[in-house]
């Protein structure tokens, strides 16, 4: 596979910033959720 | 509806609009500030331009694109310092509580701000004859004036839309280059390419000019209407 | 009101419930299959050759930037229009967009790896690549501007007006460039959504990376929303708090 560097580096950075950006903001909201009654969240 | 008893109520829009922009003026007409600060620096980006370039055939082509260039900065620095007016006194919202209702303020703050920028480019335009060298072709004359009054009217509906939301706290100007340059890019484009060939510097003929005419005018009226109605939402603290 | 868990509680899930879990694995599973596919089972293309395999990644990424974009649009104008002004679709409006700004930026770096690869360079002026641009930056600006403070309905209220008014600049931008690249007569402009001719294997991968990034736009935009329900309420339990303070401070005997 020529230029596979291109690429392989194309899916990388796709899913590499999806994945960062989700687990930022994820870990972001766990520590939110900490400092908020129950009530205030209607999805648990 | 409830009567409206407030002061400004008595008063027509149109009328109101037309105070609003005598009022713009008046200020500046006291302190000067478009003439003497802002109009230097419009120049002296012209020059500037000039040194990077670094050559005449080069200048003298691009020549369009740099006075709409120059315009554009100098629009962030005029739409500044027309809502600066505002907020030194809390004049805006003075008005809003007087009952004057937010298209009137919108639409009288951009027709002094237009009138203030229409001064602005002939200087430019001016300036861009002397340093670069185009020429007018008599032909193009008509397209040149038109372009010029239809880009400034785009110009001045969507800094004071943006100025007006990024008025008064610290830290929210800078905001303002942001939100109005991408803004602003068709007028950049469409005023460019008339101008090009008004002056035919790039070659092209007179009449390669007019379609961009209709670009420019489709923007100020969707910024016209839109902007009247997004104003108010934007400037309510 | 009860009292909020205090900062040891480490078993708080944050914004998962079983629903998001669910359309997780979906998304794990999607994605699994598109790199599968797009990287392993699918041909290379007659033309393009192996770099048509980035297309697998960057139209999902265009389509969602897009989608966004429009339930951005849309949310606002369901917060401006509606006598109720309801916060649900601002901060609908608000997940959309910063998930949006994340969709653009992969679009428009796929892009560029794939026309650097195709055809030599990274940039080309088409209004298509040129419009993703100013729609990039249209929604930094976007949300910046929900950061600009003051209660929740007025973030909503601006917020909501500056995303219309994009609606509004969008096509123009578009409109402008087209008109100005046409005058340089491009004649077959390489755009990276191509005018390929997908066979049944190549079709099958596109439509599978479209349908994971569906999934994953949703689970994500679930996740910020939700995300953005606690940083609200959090606020608003922080102004509760300073203003019991300082009621309690007032009512201290020797106090003011």
């Amino acid at each position: 596979m020529e230029d596979a560097g291109f690429i392989i580096g194309s899916y990388v950075v796709t899913f590499g910033v999806i994945g960062a950006y989700a687990v930022a903001m994820l870990t972001r909201a766990r520590r939110l959720a900490r400092r908020v009654a129950d009530e205030d969240k209607p999805w648990t | 509806m409830a009567p409206d008893h407030s002061v400004a109520g008595a008063i027509p829009p149109w009328r109101l609009a037309w105070l609003i922009a005598l009022k713009d003026l008046r200020i500046e007409a006291r302190s000067r500030v478009v003439v003497y600060q802002v109009l230097p620096f419009a120049v002296i980006v012209m020059v500037m331009f000039g040194f990077a370039l670094d050559d005449d055939g080069i200048a003298q082509r691009v020549a369009p694109g740099l006075i709409w260039l120059a315009t554009l900065f100098s629009l962030l620095v005029v739409v500044q310092r027309s809502f600066a007016v505002e907020a030194a006194d809390g004049a805006l919202d003075a008005l809003r509580v007087a009952g004057v209702d937010a298209v009137s303020i919108f639409l009288g703050k951009a027709l002094a701000m237009a009138a203030q920028l229409v001064v602005l480019e002939l200087v430019l335009f001016v300036t861009a004859v002397v340093l670069y060298g185009p020429r007018v072709r008599p032909g193009g004359l008509a397209l040149l004036v038109v372009t010029w009054v239809l880009a400034t009217i785009g110009l001045a509906l969507v800094g004071t839309l943006y100025g007006g939301l990024t008025a008064g706290f610290t830290g929210r100007e800078t905001l303002l280059p942001l939100l109005v340059l991408p803004v602003v890019a068709p007028v950049l484009i469409g005023a460019t390419r008339a101008v090009e060939s008004a002056l035919g510097t790039t070659g092209a003929a007179v009449s390669e000019g007019w379609p961009w005419i209709g670009l420019l005018t489709v923007f100020a009226g969707a910024f016209g209407v839109g902007g009247s109605l997004a104003f108010g939402p934007l400037i309510d603290e | 009101m009860s009292i909020p868990p205090d900062d040891t509680d480490i078993t708080t899930a944050g914004t998962s419930s079983a629903a998001t879990r669910l359309l997780g694995t979906l998304v794990v599973v999607g994605v699994a299959w598109l790199v599968a596919f797009g990287l392993l089972f699918s041909p290379a293309d007659r033309d393009q050759r192996e770099s048509v395999r980035i297309m697998y990644v960057h139209v999902p990424s265009a389509w969602l930037a897009y989608l966004a974009f429009i339930v951005t649009a849309g949310a606002s104008a369901l917060y401006l229009f509606r006598a109720a002004h309801s916060l649900v679709w601002d901060r609908l409006a608000g997940a959309s967009a910063e998930v949006g700004v994340v969709f653009m930026g992969i679009t428009l770096l796929t892009g560029m790896l794939w026309g650097r690869l195709s055809w030599g360079v990274f940039w080309t002026w088409d209004a298509r690549l040129t419009t993703t641009a100013f729609l990039f930056v249209t929604y930094v600006g976007y949300l910046a501007v929900r950061r600009l403070g003051g209660t929740h309905q007025q973030r909503a209220r601006r917020s909501a007006a500056v995303a219309l008014l994009g609606v509004l600049e969008i096509p123009l931008v578009h409109f402008s460039v087209r008109l100005w690249r046409n005058l340089h007569q491009e004649s077959t402009v390489a755009r990276p959504d191509g005018d390929v001719k997908m066979d049944g294997l190549m079709l099958f991968s596109l439509v599978v990376g479209l349908v994971a990034f569906t999934l994953l736009y949703v689970w994500l935009v679930i996740h910020r929303q939700r995300a953005l329900v606690l940083e609200d309420a959090a606020e608003d339990h922080g102004l509760e708090q300073a203003l019991s303070d300082r009621r309690a401070e007032a009512a201290l005997p020797g106090g003011r």
